[in-house]
């Protein structure tokens, strides 16, 4: 797309009078807005697919970058916290995009009134996050804004890191008979948020997934680095919405075998319950990965035989048809199309 | 209308007669006995689960029947064809009366 | 998962697709209507057109609650919910069905009181909680949720609960089966009957489809065997010439259905004259009301409510889709002006809708060559 003569002349496609909660889910509305009104305006120089982080250019050096806001209630959670979210979110978003973070800065916006224990409490997990995953926090901001202004407290935490080489993530280098591989089981962390939030009375023994996939990553990409296509770490909108989006991208059909989809029985048990797909259930632990025919079996066998990958499986391919789409298909013949979600996944009753 | 999910009842309250502790493969709910009234469940009986309320008990002899009609599908029209064949029936036997109870109207 | 796994294994799953191929044979064409919106749901969900030969169509009933919502009762609930001091409480399904104003969701995005409940117990409890405020539930669902509804109001009143109220917009099954055959462009062979509300009001009723009306209804679980299962004793019927009640869902659906459940309802519910059905027009005695024991919970009678009716555009064409006359992508609006995210019509509202279900699942594939599994 050429570069507009001002900026005031680019169109803005987004048509919606008012911002809901379903823009910040994660799938087709998200998607509206961001195509619609964020990239033209702001990404007009850099045109292409919308990925995680970006890599930049400075003086010959290419470093990653990428940003990433953590809004989450209840703020702490069996498996962790909004500090965790906060770290590994924002390290995961450059592991997928092929770079080792190496430094983070945060921001908060704290509500007055937050007690100063939990502040600590969650200062204390970003620390021990970062720590653990070897990446310094190098400085930070805060604000503090009125009672009842921000849900306790809002992290954003922003990395830098090195793009590792030998791996060039591009949904444009995707080819039929890719196979498409998951780290692990989906739909932990969802299932544990919505569990905690208390609304819908359910308890269970089930955690958030958080944590750093960029080892495993480095696994992948040592194991395979020349076939990787394309990865991605699928939280809001779930693995469909990934995959959704990155059949959109390539043209390509992403057809899933079902019985290979890794899901807990317990998150299964969550989601029948509540008519929900785990499909469509955050993670925040694990990553997606296209990676091309030949290198699928070295890839896969590495990350299971390496530290929290044993439960890593080859959950489908890339076909020609349906072109475009998500296509989940059972042992028995029958297939279904998952599509994006618009909003936040609803309990259902019918 | 629709969305009803068989739970194991792992618990009765002792408070309340009509308020159990349901489990669907380790996730757990407290639902309400009060629309099996007639026919009270015991810990351990399997319910059908819909919006927070047990509606029916779930038969483990009656699933068990159907998984068996189900495997022999062809074997009993395998069956019918072999006693047709020797001339024994004049019309065609209805193959469904052999499985399904009806019930005495 | 138990009770659940049997019925999806693979192996015997294909069986029962062969069984059905066999007995489908190639000559006829069979119209099975598949009454609930659960099991609409089913059907994609398992891809069981995937397996079924093309001579049976399955065409999709009226028993979505959502989508024969008509939009002023959605206007007149979230009216209630405006008044100071209500909590709005529903389930999921309602949270995004539109009314003239927005959904349910839009206002709580403006900063309406708005609660997703799993049950009408939750709501209860909201009222329990918060003391100060007044809980208003929104009420829908078939004979399935009715009696759940009502137990609530039941326990609500016998604990002498004061800020706790239900709008009441429960419906009966059996008169939009009627509506269904009523249709003169109606041609339907057979019927696969609703599961989960069987369970409240037995296999009875349904006695008429058959007797008056000469087709056959097999009520039917929600499993992939399950539904396949019911294909094939509707199969053997047909071709046997017959027409009779069955029950296939035997492990959970009592004959006589549930006395219990349905003496709650009898105790708090009285039918109202008439009610409309987004689609399918006005159908007398067709739908609950709360009776006058039980008036103080019933929300039409503690709140003004507007009492608006908003029709569809006309060239909706919900109520032939409805009738399965027309299929979802025959419509002028689909996938144009009506789609799953700018609902304009019933169908298209609910994730079960025929139209939400079509649009999501099959309108796709349809450009799709032949799939190896």
């Amino acid at each position: 797309m050429a570069a507009p003569a001002t900026f005031s002349d680019v169109p803005v496609r987004f048509r919606d009078s008012q911002i809901e909660m379903a823009h910040g889910a994660g799938g087709k509305a998200s998607r509206k807005l961001v195509e619609g009104l964020f990239a033209p305006l702001l990404f007009g120089t850099f045109p292409g697919p919308l990925s995680d982080a970006a890599h930049v250019e400075i003086n010959g050096t290419t470093i990653a970058i990428t940003t990433d806001s953590f809004v989450v209630k209840p703020l702490s959670f069996p498996g962790g916290s909004i500090g965790e979210l906060a770290v590994n979110g924002t390290i995961n978003d450059l592991a997928v995009s092929g770079a080792k973070a190496e430094a983070l800065v945060v921001s908060f916006v704290l509500e007055a009134g937050l007690p100063t224990s939990v502040l600590e409490a969650e200062v204390r997990a970003m620390a021990k996050a970062a720590r653990e995953a070897g990446v310094r926090i190098a400085a930070g901001d805060t604000k503090v804004v009125e009672h009842g202004k921000a849900d306790q407290m809002y992290v954003t935490t922003t990395g830098i890191g090195r793009p590792l080489p030998g791996v060039t993530i591009n949904p444009g280098s995707v080819r039929v008979g890719d196979r498409i591989l998951l780290s692990g089981p989906v739909g932990d962390h969802g299932v544990t948020i919505l569990l905690a939030r208390g609304e819908l009375d359910l308890e269970a023994d089930l955690r958030s997934d958080t944590r750093s996939v960029f080892p495993l990553v480095e696994t992948l990409v040592k194991a395979a680095g020349p076939g990787i296509r394309w990865m991605r770490d699928p939280t809001r909108g779930g693995a469909a919405t990934s995959l959704n989006e990155l059949a959109r991208d390539c043209g390509l059909g992403m057809v899933l075998f079902e019985d290979q989809v890794p899901v807990r029985d317990i998150v299964r048990g969550a989601c029948e319950l509540l008519g929900l797909d785990p499909l469509h259930i955050a993670n925040e632990g694990q990553f997606l990965a296209v990676v091309s025919p030949e290198y699928a079996d070295a890839a896969i066998n590495a990350i299971n035989l390496a530290p929290g990958g044993s439960e890593a499986q080859v959950i489908g391919e890339v076909r020609e048809q349906p072109a475009g789409t998500v296509l989940v298909t059972t042992l028995y013949g029958g297939s279904r199309i998952v599509d994006m979600l618009v909003g936040d996944p609803l309990p259902r009753i019918c | 209308m629709c969305l009803a999910i068989p739970g194991k009842i792992v618990e009765i309250s002792s408070e309340n007669q009509d308020s159990a502790l349901v489990e669907v493969i380790g996730v757990r709910r407290r639902i309400d006995l009060g629309l099996l009234q007639d026919d009270k469940p015991a810990a351990g009986d399997w319910v059908l689960v819909h919006v927070g309320f047990a509606m029916s008990k779930i038969s483990e002899q009656d699933a068990a029947d159907q998984m068996n009609t189900l495997r022999m599908l062809r074997e009993i029209d395998g069956a019918m064809q072999e006693v047709q064949g020797y001339g024994l029936e004049d019309r065609e036997i209805d193959a469904s009366r052999l499985d399904y109870k009806e019930p005495i109207q | 998962m138990r009770f659940v796994d049997e019925f999806r294994q693979p192996g015997l799953i294909s069986k029962t697709a062969d069984e059905i191929r066999r007995l489908a044979g190639t000559e006829r064409h069979y119209r099975m209507m598949e009454v609930c919106g659960g099991h609409t749901h089913a059907i994609y969900r398992f891809g069981l057109k995937d397996i079924l030969p093309e001579n049976i169509e399955l065409i999709h009933g009226p028993g979505c609650p959502v989508c024969v919502l008509p939009m002023g009762r959605i206007d007149d609930g979230l009216a209630i919910a405006r008044q100071p001091g209500v909590i709005f409480a529903a389930f999921g399904d309602m949270m995004r069905v539109p009314g003239t104003q927005g959904s349910p969701l839009e206002h709580k995005a403006r900063g309406m009181d708005v609660r997703i409940v799993y049950s009408p117990s939750d709501a209860l409890k909201l009222a329990r909680l918060n003391p100060d405020k007044h809980v208003m539930f929104f009420a829908i669902g078939f004979e399935t949720t009715a009696p759940s509804t009502a137990l609530t109001m039941i326990r609500a009143q016998a604990e002498g609960i004061r800020n706790f109220s239900v709008f009441c917009n429960h419906v009966t099954i059996i008169p939009a089966i009627r509506a269904i055959l009523d249709s003169p462009d109606m041609r339907l062979d057979a019927f696969i009957g609703p599961g989960h509300v069987s369970t409240v009001i037995g296999c009875r009723p349904y006695e008429w489809i058959a007797h008056n009306e000469h087709k056959p209804i097999v009520v039917s679980g929600f499993e992939p065997l399950d539904m396949l299962q019911s294909i094939v004793m509707l199969l053997r019927q047909l071709k046997a010439g017959e027409a009779k009640v069955e029950n296939q869902y035997k492990r959970v659906v009592p004959w006589e259905g549930n006395r219990a459940a349905l003496r709650a309802m009898a105790e708090v519910f009285q039918l109202r004259p008439y009610f409309e059905w987004r689609g399918l027009g006005f159908i007398s005695q067709s739908a609950l009301r709360i009776n006058d024991k039980y008036a103080e919970f019933d929300a039409e009678q503690r709140f003004v409510v507007p009492g608006i009716r908003v029709t569809d555009p006309k060239a909706a064409q919900c109520g032939e889709v409805l009738k399965g006359v027309l299929k979802p992508h025959q419509c002028k609006l689909f996938g144009r002006e009506c789609t799953p995210e700018h609902p304009v019509g019933a169908l298209m509202v609910s994730t079960e809708g025929s139209c939400a279900a079509y649009h999501s699942y099959e309108h796709r594939k349809a450009a799709m060559v032949t799939l190896t599994a």
